[in-house]
């Protein structure tokens, strides 16, 4: 009697808890067995790709932790231990893996603090880039008309300029702006401005051309017959629709913002050499490159080609496994 | 039943602007070119009635709809719900007041439902829209209602559309258009997407909602078996005007517009064999440069001289709510 009515309890709780608990499975295991996954695991480079560039981001991210030497503290760099070559070369120093640069710095540690620069600079410029070209983007296509006219033809002028020259221009016209009240993290910012807004073509036209085909579909005219307004039909009816190929690019555009940040620092725009990133480091040592010291330009430039390789072929695969018509 | 009419829609003219762009047009010294899609369309849809409406692709059936609940605005014309002019200037919350009364079965039920949308969410988005819950578990009581109400599951709605047939989607479309406790359904050829075991199993499902919640229907189809199922008043139409409008049984007995006799003696079916059956020759005008007069004339065998000049208007002859648009027929030559 007691245990008939001690095992009612549990069993009239049990579905209740098991629909909750199984919900989260169910959709871990839906991941395990999605398409996405396999043709992930199917591809080796893929695979070595995303290895390489987990390493690079981690070891960006734990720079403070794992790094040698902080190359922001002035009071540890002697000029003594310039130019220094790396450890296994001849006049190497072991407390120097990968050589120094000409203050002094580790090359290792200012690698990863310069990873570290480089990437948030482009993920935030992605940030920007596809948070602004989704919006207009969306806007064109839902309201169309002279809206739209007016979006894409600024678009496909801004598209006739390399995307290098528009970053200049903005910087420029941002550092003039700047001049007189700088701030702190300014250099960062407008860099972040100046990528952001030369990359936001790609986005808009890409969630126009979406938002075009979806915004003529049944359930948008469903969600109209209802009284609901525009915005809230672009960005909860739409936008979920249009993500897949906004990732797609946004995957690929990281490692062109990574490579024009560090095209702008090399230029001498970019950040300053007391907070390096890949690019000034680059610039830095390109100086050096012809008096013997490669290793100043060659270990930051090695990190940046695979990085950029790396998060490519990552684009790539997703533009490709996302596509239904080359499945 | 006409004073008591739900939906009245009055002279309902609906003209899209077809031109290519200002600038070709310059060049190409082309003048405006206009497609009138519905022209001159009256009809009223009275409490628990079905009220159909047939015709071939481009005759202005989906304009009509579209019109009747609101999603497209007339080029001149009047559609009332109980009385309550749509296109009055009228504030927000009288609008969407109105809104709520009025709900539409879309035709193609792969697109009428987001896809990245799970389904309780897309059933729910009524009742948020026009706040009819006070909170998320009244919200989700009433969704599971719903699903149950139409033959489904309430677990199905965790699920994403995709998860569903033809036939299912549907029932989701139903449940969505119901969670706003609508009077009047417009269903722009709700089944003609389906395959036909389903057809039925829906047709059935929309009688008997009919029949339980006291629903209006305007049923728009080019299948006149599903229409002679469901209607009780079929208004035919043919390049954007009704020709013909009449109760179910008697448009079927005794078709009067050449049209209707023509569409109903090429229809196949096992109960009117017997009858020779001849397709109707020619195609559909063009709507862009329609034939003067009637529109039907140069396709119709009973065709004369009025007919070539003047547009024969929707005339009721008898005191039973019946009206043919033809020349012939009030001549008395048919």
């Amino acid at each position: 009697m007691r245990n008939a009515a001690d095992s009612t309890v549990p069993a009239s709780a049990a579905p209740r808890t098991g629909a909750v608990a199984s919900a989260p499975r169910s959709r871990f295991a839906a991941f395990l067995d999605s398409d996405l996954l396999h043709s992930f695991l199917r591809s080796r480079l893929v695979v070595l790709a995303a290895l390489v560039s987990v390493a690079i981001v981690g070891a960006a991210v734990l720079a403070p932790v794992i790094a040698p030497h902080d190359p922001y503290d002035l009071k540890s760099l002697s000029l003594l231990d310039a130019n220094t070559p790396p450890a296994w070369e001849k006049g190497g120093d072991p407390n120097y893996l990968l050589g120094t640069d000409d203050q002094g710095r580790d090359i290792l540690s200012t690698i990863l603090y310069g990873t570290r620069s480089s990437l948030a600079i482009g993920f935030c410029s992605v940030l920007l880039a596809s948070a602004l070209g989704l919006s207009l983007g969306l806007w064109a296509g839902y309201v169309g008309g002279r809206v739209d006219t007016v979006i894409m033809r600024i678009a496909d002028v801004q598209l006739t300029f390399p995307a290098i020259l528009t970053a200049l221009l903005i910087d420029g016209v941002a550092l003039a702006i700047l001049r007189h009240h700088t701030v702190e993290g300014g250099k960062f910012s407008i860099l972040v401005l100046a990528i952001g807004l030369s990359f936001w073509v790609q986005y808009a036209r890409t969630v126009r051309g979406v938002t075009l085909v979806e915004r003529n579909k049944e359930y948008v005219e469903a969600a109209r017959l209802i009284g609901i307004g525009p915005l809230k039909i672009m960005f909860q009816h739409i936008l979920p629709n249009v993500l897949g190929p906004v990732l797609v690019i946004a995957t690929i555009n990281l490692a062109l913002a990574i490579i024009t940040e560090a095209t702008l620092s090399f230029l001498g725009v970019g950040l300053p050499p007391t907070e390096p990133s890949l690019g000034t480091m680059i610039q830095v040592g390109n100086k050096y490159l012809f008096s013997g010291s490669w290793w100043m330009v060659a270990f930051p430039g090695l990190t940046l080609a695979l990085l950029a390789l790396a998060v490519n072929l990552l684009g790539d695969w997703l533009r490709d496994a996302l596509n239904p018509k080359l499945r | 039943m006409t004073r008591a009419a739900l939906v009245e829609a009055k002279s309902l003219t609906r003209v899209f602007d077809v031109s290519k762009p200002w600038l070709s047009r310059l060049i190409e010294r082309e003048p405006k070119a206009y497609l009138k899609a519905v022209t001159n369309v009256s009809f009223s849809v009275g409490r628990r009635e079905t009220v159909a409406l047939v015709g071939e692709s481009g005759s202005g059936k989906s304009t009509v709809a579209r019109m009747t609940v609101g999603l497209l605005t007339p080029t001149a014309g009047s559609v009332t719900i109980d009385g309550i002019d749509m296109w009055a200037p009228a504030g927000a919350s009288e609008r969407q007041k109105l809104r709520r009364r009025l709900q539409m079965i879309f035709q193609d039920p792969f697109a009428s439902l987001n896809p990245r949308w799970r389904v309780d969410r897309i059933v729910a988005d009524p009742i948020k829209a026009f706040g009819l819950a006070k909170d998320g578990a009244q919200i989700r009581h009433r969704v599971g209602e719903l699903l149950t109400l139409v033959g489904l599951d309430p677990a199905d709605g965790a699920k994403y559309p995709h998860e569903f047939s033809g036939g299912q989607r549907q029932r989701i479309c139903i449940a969505r258009a119901l969670s706003s406790n609508p009077e009047f359904l417009v269903c722009d050829e709700p089944t003609s997407a389906l395959d036909v075991s389903v057809q039925a199993q829906i047709l059935n499902l929309m009688r008997d909602l009919q029949d339980r919640l006291g629903l209006s229907y305007l049923f728009i189809s080019h299948n006149l078996a599903v229409v002679r199922h469901m209607a009780t008043r079929i208004g035919v139409m043919y390049l954007g005007r009704i020709v013909e409008m009449a109760p179910a049984a008697e448009l079927f007995a005794a078709p009067r517009h050449p049209y209707t006799r023509l569409l109903l003696d090429a229809l196949p079916d096992l109960g009117m064999t017997g009858r020779p059956r001849r397709p109707i020759e020619g195609e559909i005008p063009n709507p862009i440069a329609p034939p003067p007069g009637c529109a039907f004339h140069p396709r119709c065998p009973w065709a004369f001289e009025p007919c070539r000049v003047d547009v024969p208007a929707l005339m009721t002859k008898d005191g039973n709510g019946r009206a043919a648009a033809c020349h012939a027929v009030v001549a008395g030559r048919i």
